[in-house]
């Protein structure tokens, strides 16, 4: 055992004391966060702006602005004819020309079946529905109109919802938190996901370095190749938990500041207590005039000292599990660029995880989202995505107990590949020699 | 100090040592010969306990080899290396204290080691920065710092220049003068003569030979003898004498002899009243030895 710890304490100590462990610390959270949200926030920013240049001659549209990133410009149709603004529109560099006609009678279907949307090349999609709504509103106010339905009536019967859902599970009306919930549980599975691959490339590439710098071959005359493994394992292990601590400080750190800076404690204190009577009234007008202590509030209903416990446990032992795998991938090859035919069936997976959580995520009960939290090398991602919507304590324990046990397992099987692994040179091995190995008997 | 009996092992099909039987007598320098893929390299990792034979028993000091020998068995293996991020006086460090040596000694003995080996300026360069020469010499030290009792050195020369084989050859004399067992595996035979005190020589998993170097190389004695006199004084040898060769170089007679021991007395006779440059038998080569038994398997 002594020296298991020697060999955590160097794999620890050398990997710490590195420039890159810093630098990543530092820049980690900016880089998960981007990975995380850059798509979403990508397809969220505003494009170029595209001007339609629109000659209306039924004056349907009501010179209606546009939205976000489409803009209408409307030509005055005493002034213009299609040919003359449909020129204009080019000589502007104007995005499309809308042409609506003027329409016989008044009769809105002709419209509908003459206007012409014209651009040199394609047209985006999301432009092309703006259109089509807008012009689909417009007719349909003028059908009404035309039916004898007063426009003032039609401005007053217009309704938004905004649907208020209670979840009842609790015994108590708290505010229906699924977006902070899916994002809780997304943002948990996913760290999993990344710490499993960077750590685990990090053993892999660790017994790859050993084996190709031949220390291997003076090392196992000192130490067994299940404590060189293992201690390999735990060691680069420790680097992962140091580097999340300190995020989890930094992110519980930003939330306090968050907190103190724009949430009034006054507002919060009494929303805390449940029930606190007199106030209510005047707390919730006040509540929905902040959004940040609506998210706050929605943060109580989830217990997070039961996820924080089981993310720890299947971060550590989903680590360990893949880490083993990794370590014996490791062992198996001579050269990193050897080991993608073995990485496949060790990473598959992980990212089959990652696609079932999306499922997880919208529908955390169903049988998808069960199953795969039970089976051992997807069970860390899946449950973490289930388990801030609530999951029953005994589907909980069976699946860590199924983790465990497949973790004794697998180590073990690991293990035996790695025995031989390490020692074997030259000539790339196919699975069958990895099972042949792992009947070896010593 | 060290006995084999009857060690079996296989992968597979593959029969790598052959139910061998072996002992390395204390205090000497014993050379385990043999062709690449003889089964040395097996022998040895059974020896360091890396892989279990699958029959056959090892005694170390007579007592049943077990994990608490590890740590008074230096290994030193024909393909080697060391952590190439490492720092030379941190990795000796971290080599001795997995070899269960004290902190502070280990830190002691680091410093006398490199002093002898002129390496004391290289104790906080990464090994990566090292010429090859002086990384071996590190794993040398290495293989040394927790006082074997046995060391194993498989190959030790191979990539040292000259002077380098020279210290490390120095080296090894000193140890075995003072009482450290040394095995000493190669398929080279010219530093075995120089150096091993007794050898075993195995092939296919199978030990040909094993005994004193003298031993062997009376029984491989070929009874050929070198014989040089001068032309005109050799007149007729005494009957049973073979010549095998012969040759005139400035006047004298270079000749190649084979004789029977019982013919030697009446040929020494002959020859005590001639002028005679040389009669030497001539000594078996390790080498040939070597030749001749691998090719009889």
């Amino acid at each position: 055992m002594k020296k298991i710890g020697l060999i955590i304490q160097r794999e620890f100590s050398t990997r710490v004391r590195k420039k890159s462990f810093i630098i990543l610390t530092v820049l980690g959270p900016i880089l998960l966060a981007a990975i995380m949200f850059l798509p979403a926030y990508l397809a969220s920013l505003p494009t170029d702006e595209r001007i339609i240049t629109v000659l209306d001659e039924s004056i349907l549209l009501d010179f209606e602005k546009g939205k976000d990133e489409v803009r209408l410009r409307y030509l005055p149709p005493d002034k213009f004819d299609f040919e003359s603004a449909q020129a204009f529109s080019e000589a502007q560099g104007d995005y499309a020309f809308m042409h609506i006609p003027l329409s016989e009678g008044g009769d809105p279907d002709f419209v509908a079946r003459n206007t012409r949307l014209m651009r040199a090349g394609d047209i985006s999609i999301s432009v092309e529905s703006y259109l089509e709504n807008t012009l689909e509103k417009y007719l349909q106010k003028e059908k009404l109109k035309a039916a004898g339905v007063d426009p003032e009536i039609i401005a007053r019967t217009k309704t938004k919802v905004n649907l208020r859902v209670i979840n009842t599970d609790e015994g108590l009306e708290t505010e229906n938190a699924a977006i902070i919930k899916m994002a809780i549980g997304y943002v948990a599975a996913f760290a999993i996901y990344i710490f499993i691959f960077l750590y685990g490339a990090q053993v892999m590439r660790g017994v790859i370095e050993e084996k190709t710098s031949r220390v291997i071959e003076i090392m196992v005359s000192s130490v067994r190749p299940f404590e060189m493994m293992s201690g390999k394992i735990i060691g680069i292990g420790l680097v992962a938990l140091l580097q999340f601590t300190i995020w989890i400080s930094l992110g519980i750190l930003f939330y306090i500041i968050t907190v103190q800076l724009f949430i009034d404690p006054q507002l919060t204190a009494p929303s805390l207590s449940a029930g606190a009577g007199a106030n209510n009234a005047v707390v919730d007008g006040l509540m929905a005039d902040n959004a940040l202590l609506g998210i706050y509030s929605s943060l109580q209903s989830i217990d997070f000292f039961g996820i924080i416990a089981s993310f720890i446990f299947y971060f550590i032992f989903g680590y360990l599990l893949y880490a083993a795998l990794f370590a014996a991938v490791g062992s198996a090859v001579d050269k990193e660029s050897d080991s993608q035919q073995f990485m496949l069936p060790v990473s598959a997976p992980l990212i089959l995880s990652l696609i079932v959580i999306i499922r997880a995520l919208d529908n955390p009960d169903g049988d998808i989202a069960f199953w795969f939290s039970m089976v051992p090398l997807t069970s860390p991602l899946v449950m973490m995505a289930r388990l801030p919507f609530g999951v029953a304590p005994w589907e909980l324990i069976l699946s860590m107990v199924i983790l465990l046990i497949s973790f004794v397992l697998l180590t073990w099987f690991a293990a035996k590949i790695y025995r031989i692994g390490i020692l074997m040179y030259g000539k790339k091995p196919t699975f069958t020699e990895l099972l042949r190995w792992a009947r070896y008997k010593n | 100090m060290l006995r084999a009996e009857g060690l079996h092992k296989s992968y597979g099909d593959h029969i790598a040592l052959h139910h061998l039987d072996l002992a390395v007598e204390r205090g000497s320098i014993f050379g385990l010969l043999g062709p690449n893929g003889a089964g040395k390299t097996s022998f040895i990792r059974i020896i360091n306990q890396i892989t279990a034979p699958d029959s056959g028993q090892l005694f170390f000091n007579e007592e049943k080899l077990s994990a608490s020998h590890i740590k008074k068995i230096g290994y030193l293996p024909e393909e080697r290396g060391l952590y190439p991020k490492m720092k030379v006086g941190e990795q000796l460090l971290y080599l001795a204290r997995l070899k269960e040596v004290e902190k502070s000694q280990a830190k002691e003995r680091i410093l006398q080691w490199l002093k002898d080996f002129q390496l004391m300026d290289w104790k906080d360069k990464n090994v990566e920065e090292l010429s090859k020469g002086m990384a071996q010499k590190v794993q040398f030290i290495a293989t040394l710092l927790h006082q074997p009792e046995l060391l194993i050195l498989d190959e030790p020369f191979t990539g040292f220049d000259p002077r380098n084989t020279e210290i490390i050859k120095k080296e090894i004399q000193r140890l075995r003068e003072n009482g450290t067992t040394i095995i000493f595996s190669t398929h080279r035979m010219e530093s075995v003569e120089e150096i091993c005190d007794s050898i075993a020589l195995i092939n296919k998993g199978h030990k040909i030979l094993e005994g004193s170097l003298i031993d062997i190389k009376q029984q491989f004695r070929s009874g050929h003898y070198d014989l040089v006199i001068e032309e005109s004084e050799l007149g007729t040898l005494p009957q049973g004498i073979k010549v095998l060769n012969q040759e005139s170089i400035q006047g004298k007679l270079h000749l190649k002899l084979k004789l029977e021991p019982e013919d030697k007395k009446g040929l020494l006779q002959y020859l005590s009243t001639k002028n005679l440059h040389l009669f030497r038998e001539e000594e078996p080569k390790l080498h040939d030895i070597f030749i001749q038994s691998t090719a009889e398997e």
